[in-house]
């Protein structure tokens, strides 16, 4: 399944989808979903941190531009190609 | 690992809260105790409330609210908005038949994350047969549409055994056409209900490889669309599952009444004392508790798991299953090829022979002993 992600996308978790602190385990983020759990590793926290419903796609590469030095399209097409592939595996909803 | 040194054990990751031991379902499988819960003994909403704040500070990400039948309780919702303030992700198990509109849109707006929904079988008759409640899966089926309805994702649970595993095929076509994005199938765990049921309920091998190859073709050809969890059962196994992934490791169990157990099940085996919630610290219980500890890590290991190279890996199987079997609740699970009992697995597949069950009833005792 494949899943198109423009800049203009809004994405969102999806329904049943929690991204949380583990207090308990040494504050570390874990993205909760249906009968499966897992850690995501810093970049994916960073970009799922900013999907909050509101932003778009290209809201969420500025916000990361503004913050890392590489170069903005980088950035971009990294993003992108991520959410594709959580959409894929129904982390998020677009 | 040692077996008692609190500062070694690692926080519980789920919480399976038994919230009632009544259910319009009388499935001859049920995996609640043969004794069961009495409504005048659950613990009411402030207790549970209490429980699922204990268990978020104790490290718990996940509620499984079960039963019996939770939606039989009318506070169900109050629950879910309890567990889910406390931060734990909310997962409901339920049967299903009691649900209307206004229950699912009221548990999807106290916070509801998922459900999981069991049936017995595609067939309507059969299913009803298994389930022992007339009309029970034509409820199910405007449950599931509810569900789906109120936009809560949704997992199909079907239990599988001999008297429905041919019609595999038409569960998995059930689990599509209701919108599930997960399914279970799962095959009958053999101890309490099951373990008496045993003869009736054993797949023959034959029907065991046919399962197992219809789900290695349906889940290529639902990729994207439907994932399908599936373990090759205990009896037709080689070796033992890491039952509860190792006992007092990752998940908790609190029975109606308030008994904290490190299985569902583990009421079965003797010479242990579970603590209640309602007076002792849910982390006293989870690091303290004799009986936690009591098959922690691998000190307690006899032979062969002692000295195998996978006792950190499965944690010697499933302590009930042991008892139930050998009569020795710290015994190799007979599931491994390695046990000296190993051979009672075959002898149970070869000597099933179908027949009648013995429903699941409260207060019915008098089950045939092993």
């Amino acid at each position: 399944m494949t899943v198109a992600i423009a800049g203009a996308t809004v994405p969102r978790l999806a329904r049943g989808v929690r991204l949380r602190e583990d207090a308990a385990r040494g504050g570390r983020w874990v993205v909760m979903a249906p009968e499966r759990m897992f850690v995501p590793d810093e970049i994916a926290l960073e970009v799922l941190r900013l999907v909050d419903g509101a932003r778009s796609v290209d809201a969420i590469v500025d916000a990361l531009a503004a913050r890392f030095t590489a170069p903005r399209a980088e950035i971009a097409a990294d993003v992108t190609e991520m959410l594709a592939d959580l959409a894929a595996k129904g982390v998020i909803a677009t | 690992m040692s077996a008692t040194a609190a500062g070694e054990i690692e926080p519980p990751l789920g919480l399976l809260a038994e919230l009632t031991h009544r259910c319009p379902l009388r499935c001859p499988y049920c995996s609640n105790p043969l004794t069961l819960t009495r409504p005048g003994e659950e613990m009411d909403t402030a207790a549970w409330a209490r429980v699922f704040r204990e268990a978020a500070a104790l490290g718990v990400l996940q509620v499984h609210l079960s039963g019996g039948e939770p939606t039989a309780r009318r506070d169900l919702p109050e629950l879910v908005r309890a567990a889910s303030e406390a931060g734990l992700y909310t997962n409901l198990i339920t049967a299903g038949v009691l649900l209307d509109a206004a229950k699912v849109a009221a548990l999807a707006a106290a916070g509801l994350d998922h459900v999981q929904l069991s049936v017995q079988d595609a067939e309507p008759t059969s299913a009803d047969h298994i389930g022992g409640m007339a009309g029970g899966h034509a409820k199910k089926l405007e449950a599931a549409r509810l569900i789906r309805e109120a936009g809560l994702p949704l997992t199909l649970n079907a239990v599988v055994h001999r008297r429905n595993l041919d019609r595999l095929p038409e569960l998995i076509a059930l689990a599509l056409e209701l919108g599930a994005g997960r399914l279970e199938v799962a095959h009958v765990q053999y101890y309490g209900w099951a373990f008496a049921n045993r003869s009736a309920l054993l797949p023959t091998r034959a029907q065991l490889d046919a399962a197992t190859a219809t789900v290695e073709a349906a889940r290529a050809a639902h990729k994207g669309r439907l994932v399908i969890d599936y373990v090759i059962p205990d009896y037709h196994a080689k070796r033992p599952k890491a039952c509860m992934g190792g006992w007092g490791r990752r998940v908790l169990a609190i029975t109606p009444a308030g008994r904290a157990l490190p299985c569902h099940a583990a009421e079965s085996l003797p010479g242990l004392d579970f603590p209640s919630v309602r007076d002792t610290p849910l982390a006293e219980i989870w690091y303290q508790s004799e009986a936690f500890n009591r098959f922690r890590g691998t000190a307690w290991m006899p032979e062969p798991c002692r000295s195998c190279d996978r006792r950190d890996s499965d944690f010697g199987g499933c302590r009930c299953q042991a008892f139930a079997l050998t009569g020795d609740a710290a015994a190799t699970d007979p599931a491994c090829e390695l046990s000296p009992h190993h051979a009672l697995l075959d002898l149970a597949v070869q000597e099933a022979a179908g027949g009648g069950f013995a429903y699941r009833e409260m207060g019915r005792s008098a089950l045939p002993s092993r």
